[in-house]
């Protein structure tokens, strides 16, 4: 489905400052696999989302969807096929439309016809139908401006909008982290639901190593713009989490630096 | 009567750069510069193919026209990455050497030249002047705002509404933005271009500084209208700012009745309207800032 190949970016090049974010990184996705990405801060984790996104053209190496390359296509033009959430629940909806019109913009991904009403009846009742699914009340708000839901429900909303149209790929960049427990849990809950429905190729950053190694499919670790660590079947399923983070130890030559990972530790 | 018939004509042809406006400063949220420039630029237009004998034309050149103006101030804005009020300012000033090119001369006056209200007139003739003036720049005003109110509610109209609110999330939902920014910046001035000709030909002449102090007329204009419907829907949006437009000039006429005023003072009375009703919000905090201070000092 996905595939990188020897991806490289550096950032500030040329400059004493230069810093080697993703490293000759190769990675192969197969169709419906859910994989959890997990490295300390800076090890290219969002740098990897920015590159398959297209925020920015990578320096060397291919970057190929679904057979297709996309290595040079434009970032909006990707997002018709990648889904993207981000941790800051206020950057996947507008806050001034209503939630009725946040789903009938990412609906229109479909349709592609500019000129055509953007609110159609069948759409509504599709869009409440979808909504009621999340079992937030959401689908009696509709006509509710988004930025007057709570950030759990507006970053449920967004993975709505997100594979309202089935994305060939979803990112999900700690987008549960903003949020209170209880709500962070249920928005996974959600996602967890709403990509296995629809079998959507993910990838998640998350920094709970917990979560990263009970969710989805697979478990790749970064460092320094590689990955370390390549988890999936048994060897992830018996993994736990000093064996990890002995096993990062290891192999990045390094203690795990990460203050957020760490606090989980219990 | 007199002076609520002029107000009326006068803020029914500036309806239209309120319209112009309110797209720009409400929907896309960036206060547009250009505005200045493509008024007289349709101004000149409309006057230079009216005194040629083609009124029609000279509103639909009018209309082109500004938003050719538009679309390069988008362009610079998004293809050349210049600052949104820079790009403004860069393309209104360029528009002064286009604008009296096209006239040829500071002013260029229509008298004797046929209008484009004038079969209302034929329709209408024991009606006075005014009436068939009114009646016909209500007629474009009506049929601008119905267009516009339809195209808003289009799957594009959508696209640029939340491209002003969160252009991350419209990019992620695979549109071009720059593409919605460009087409909103050419709709939002070829509508103030028409506004310049349309008060070219019921005045009768264009002068090279009739777009002077524009964007204030029209972020006025705006404002009051937000004053009296509140903010709610693009629909009633789009309404208030023409009716914003009509309350404007009523106001300037009453102030201008009044004795206080002379005709001197229109622009330091508009932007002083302007500045403090884009102060409410910021004074309203301070204000509630103070009674929670004063309420916990009162407690303690």
């Amino acid at each position: 489905m996905l595939d990188l190949q020897h991806v490289t970016k550096v950032f500030l090049k040329g400059t004493p400052n230069a810093h080697t974010a993703l490293d000759d990184f190769s990675l192969h996705l197969d169709d419906g696999e859910f994989v959890t990405v997990i490295g300390s801060n800076g090890a290219g984790k969002s740098t990897l989302f920015n590159a398959v996104a297209g925020s920015f053209l990578c320096d060397s190496g291919r970057i190929l969807l679904d057979g297709k390359d996309i290595t040079y296509q434009k970032e909006h033009l990707r997002a018709r096929q990648i889904g993207r959430i981000f941790q800051d629940p206020m950057k996947g909806t507008a806050p001034d439309l209503t939630v009725a019109e946040n789903l009938a913009l990412a609906y229109s991904k479909a349709t592609r016809r500019i000129l055509s009403p953007a609110r159609r009846k069948k759409d509504t009742a599709f869009f409440k139908e979808r909504l009621a699914r999340l079992d937030m009340g959401l689908e009696d708000r509709m006509r509710t401006k988004v930025g007057q839901l709570s950030g759990g429900q507006r970053q449920a909303v967004t993975l709505l909008m997100s594979t309202l149209v089935t994305p060939k790929l979803l990112l999900l960049d700690e987008h549960t982290a903003a949020l209170d427990p209880v709500t962070a849990q249920k928005v996974m809950e959600i996602t967890r639901e709403i990509v296995e429905t629809n079998r959507i190729t993910t990838m998640m950053i998350t920094h709970n190593i917990e979560q990263a190694l009970h969710t989805g499919t697979r478990t790749i670790m970064l460092s320094a713009g590689r990955i370390v660590l390549d988890l999936t079947g048994d060897a992830r399923a018996q993994m736990t989490l000093p064996a990890l983070l002995e096993l990062y130890r290891e192999k990045a030559g390094k203690a795990l630096d990460n203050d957020r990972m760490l606090l989980q530790e219990s | 009567m007199a002076i609520v018939e002029s107000a009326l004509l006068l803020g029914l042809q500036y309806a239209m750069l309120a319209l112009g406006v309110y797209i720009t400063f409400r929907v896309l949220n960036i206060p547009d510069l250009t505005v200045d420039g493509s008024f007289t630029l349709g101004a000149a237009v409309s006057a230079v193919l009216g005194a040629a004998g083609h009124p029609y034309l000279g509103l639909l050149a009018a209309l082109a026209c500004g938003a050719l103006a538009g679309g390069v101030t988008g362009l610079l804005q998004t293809k050349a990455r210049i600052h949104p009020i820079l790009a403004g300012i860069l393309t209104m000033s360029g528009l002064y050497t286009v604008n009296i090119t096209i006239m040829g001369a500071p002013n260029v006056s229509l008298i004797g030249k046929p209008r484009f209200y004038e079969p209302l007139e034929a329709l209408f003739p024991n009606a006075g002047k005014n009436i068939p003036e009114i009646l016909a720049v209500l007629l474009v005003c009506v049929a601008v705002t119905a267009v516009l109110i339809l195209f808003f509610r289009t799957v594009f109209g959508l696209c640029i509404r939340a491209t002003g609110n969160n252009e991350d999330m419209v990019r992620a939902s695979s549109i071009n933005t720059n593409a919605t920014k460009v087409t909103a910046l050419c709709m939002a001035n070829a509508l103030v271009g028409l506004s310049g000709a349309l008060l070219a030909q019921t005045s009768g002449y264009a002068d090279i500084n009739g777009g002077n102090g524009m964007i204030v007329v029209g972020l006025a204009s705006v404002i009051i209208g937000e004053v009296l419907f509140g903010k709610r829907s693009i629909t009633v949006g789009l309404i208030s700012a023409v009716v914003g437009s009509v309350g404007y000039r009523l106001i300037l006429a009453l102030a201008l009745e009044s004795e206080w005023f002379t005709a001197n003072a229109l622009k330091l009375v508009s932007a002083v309207i302007v500045g403090i009703t884009l102060s409410v919000p910021a004074m309203r905090a301070a204000f509630a800032r103070y009674r929670t201070r004063k309420g916990a000092k009162r407690h303690a």
